[in-house]
């Protein structure tokens, strides 16, 4: 394939991905808004003000960037997940696998549609913040370039996932038993230096932290976590992914008998 | 002549350890419209998956208007349009958008791509139903959907896996047609079937594939001269009691207005028919009993099954 053709292979997946999850919007766009604003009323709102505040932020702003990465982790993997495994269980990846489309570009356009879906719920996520909060962005290139990669890192989580699931079970399971555990445990609510020593360690183990700490840098200033120490996990986590998503697809894992 | 398809001893053993093909050599010429024939399970479908890169091969090689499979893919996988056995696009896509993604994934650039879109769903009269999601469609749309999905890159090569299988007869008539027109027009096709007709009318050349191995591989007209005998069913106008004694011709009465009559290559028809009106029998439609090849079908199977049976108790 020219160059010309890669690129517009690569433009169908992406818009193909597209139109999927924004055809079916009431399942993916509107629910993380309704319940990013439902955490806002009562944990922002309601429990918020009895709270104080949190490292010379109201509560209610502090927790604005972790639910925010929260709506972009979360869909951004179950977007690549569900497509990905979907497009196994209806035998559509075989469109892709007859074509003389490389692996390395089916693997980016599956991760650029769930970044498309961790963007735009991100970005509704975002408005809806804004209108309950008043926070300002302290750092417009770390808060979006931290979200971007934060985006590819998990859709190419959610993509692994998709290639060893073989039922509809096996892709709601890591979201619901690491995905989301991990993320609440990733300092949305709270500063780790609220937590005893010991815990603080065990947190530093998370990588989600690290994420959720650097955007809150980018919108707030105040971080737990060195922002280059940040950057440089989730690319490493990027970069390990990314390789491993490859070789599982070159060896057609999952999709070639 | 250019070769399309070039297969030297193609192995496939799943990993459960089902061997599914023993090595077989196939060879299609540039042009040619050919046959893939063989009983439920004896292999076709993994044939055409390792030729389209759905099926990994266990060993041998696969060429396609020369380029390696191993070493050429690309190349190789852009000269081929498939048609498989199962329905495999996007059940919740609007029709026209499973056409022109496929489009996309050559690179086909998205206006050109909706062109040749519109062409070929107009062509296999699915235009009216563009924009209805696939999952809508009627059994024989699905197939139909699958061949203007096939034919969007315009490949040399078309393999169908049971292209017609749950079409009606019109329907199944016109895309005989239809496929015939694309053959004369250049494209190389392949296909497998069931309906025994439908390779007989369509097909130059044939191979018959049974248990993973080639068991034919000929050209349609010298494979139907090997049948020996040919069985036709004469319906009579008047019953008759019993059969007159006719001179050279095995004839069985089947009721008292019909008679079945295998006729081998040596005799003739004509002759029948002078034996039989010299009794006043008059014979008042005939046909033959089973399709020909249909028959050569099964006594080829049947055939090798036999010797399969007999080497199995020695
Ligand atoms: N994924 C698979 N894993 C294990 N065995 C398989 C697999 N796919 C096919 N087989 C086996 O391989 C053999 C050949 O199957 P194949 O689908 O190639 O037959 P076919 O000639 O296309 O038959 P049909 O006319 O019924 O479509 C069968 O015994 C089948 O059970
Ligand atoms: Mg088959």
């Amino acid at each position: 394939m020219t160059l010309g053709e890669k690129y517009t292979a690569f433009r169908t997946i992406l818009i193909k991905e597209f139109l999927r999850f924004i055809r079916i919007w009431i399942q993916t766009v509107l629910p993380p808004v309704i319940t990013t604003a439902l955490y806002f009323v009562i944990f922002g709102n309601l429990i918020g003000s009895q709270i104080g505040d949190m490292e010379g932020y109201r509560y209610m702003d502090y927790i604005v960037p972790g639910l925010i990465m929260m709506a972009v982790i979360t869909n951004s993997y179950a977007n690549v997940v569900s497509s990905f495994y979907g497009s196994k269980f209806q035998r559509h990846i075989e469109e892709m696998l007859v074509s003389p489309i490389p692996n390395h570009l089916i693997l980016s356009g599956f991760v650029a549609g769930g970044v498309a879906r961790g963007l735009v719920v991100g970005s509704a996520v975002t408005a809806t913040a804004f209108f309950f909060s008043d926070v300002q962005v302290h750092n417009l290139f770390v808060s979006i370039s931290v979200v971007v990669l934060t985006s590819i890192l998990f859709a190419l989580a959610g993509l692994i996932n998709g290639v060893f699931a073989k039922s509809f079970d096996d892709i709601s399971i890591i979201p619901t038993f690491v995905l989301t555990p991990l993320t609440y445990l990733g300092g949305i609510f709270y500063t780790i230096e609220m937590l005893p020593e010991f815990w603080q360690g065990v947190s530093l183990a998370n990588p989600i932290l690290y994420m959720i700490n650097a955007f809150r840098y980018g919108l707030l200033g105040v971080t737990d976590i060195d922002l280059y120490a940040s950057y440089l996990i989730i690319i490493g986590f990027i970069a390990g992914l990314y390789w491993f998503a490859l070789t599982l697809l070159n060896r057609g894992v999952g999709i070639r008998n | 002549m250019t070769q399309a398809l070039t297969i030297r001893q193609l192995r496939k053993t799943y990993p459960n350890g089902l061997i599914a093909l023993k090595g077989i050599d196939l060879d299609v010429a540039e042009g040619d419209f050919f046959a893939l024939l063989g009983p439920n399970g004896a292999g076709k479908s993994t044939a055409i998956g390792i030729i389209a890169s759905l099926t990994n091969k266990t060993s041998g090689s696969v060429r396609v208007f020369g380029h390696d499979l191993d070493t050429d893919q690309a190349a190789a996988k852009s000269c081929l349009g498939l048609v498989p056995q199962e329905f495999n696009f996007n059940m919740f896509e609007p029709v026209v958008e499973v056409v022109v993604n496929q489009a996309g994934y050559y690179g086909i650039p998205r206006a050109l791509a909706f062109e040749r879109a519109e062409q070929y769903l107009r062509e296999l009269g699915l235009w009216d139903k563009r924009r209805v999601m696939a999952r809508n469609l009627s059994g024989g749309m699905k197939r139909r959907l699958m061949i203007a999905r096939a034919l969007v890159h315009r490949p040399r090569l078309l393999i169908l896996d049971e292209p017609t299988a749950g079409v009606d007869i019109e329907i199944r008539r016109s895309m005989w047609e239809y496929l015939r027109r694309i053959n004369q027009q250049g494209t190389t096709i392949i296909l497998t079937t069931h309906y025994l007709e439908e390779a007989e009318s369509l097909c130059r050349n044939i191979a018959i594939i049974d248990d993973g191995e080639i068991i034919e591989n000929t050209n349609m007209k010298v494979l139907l001269n090997k049948l020996h005998t040919e069985t036709f069913v004469l319906d009579l106008r008047e019953p008759i009691d019993a059969i007159p004694p006719l001179a050279g011709y095995r004839v069985h009465q089947v009721d008292p207005t019909t008679l079945e009559a295998d006729i081998s290559r040596e005799c003739s028809l004509n002759g029948l028919f002078t034996e039989l009106s010299r009794y006043g029998i008059e014979v008042l439609s005939m046909r033959n009993k089973s399709n020909r090849l249909e028959q050569l079908f099964l006594d080829l199977v049947d055939d090798k099954n036999s010797h399969r049976r007999k080497g199995a108790a020695e």
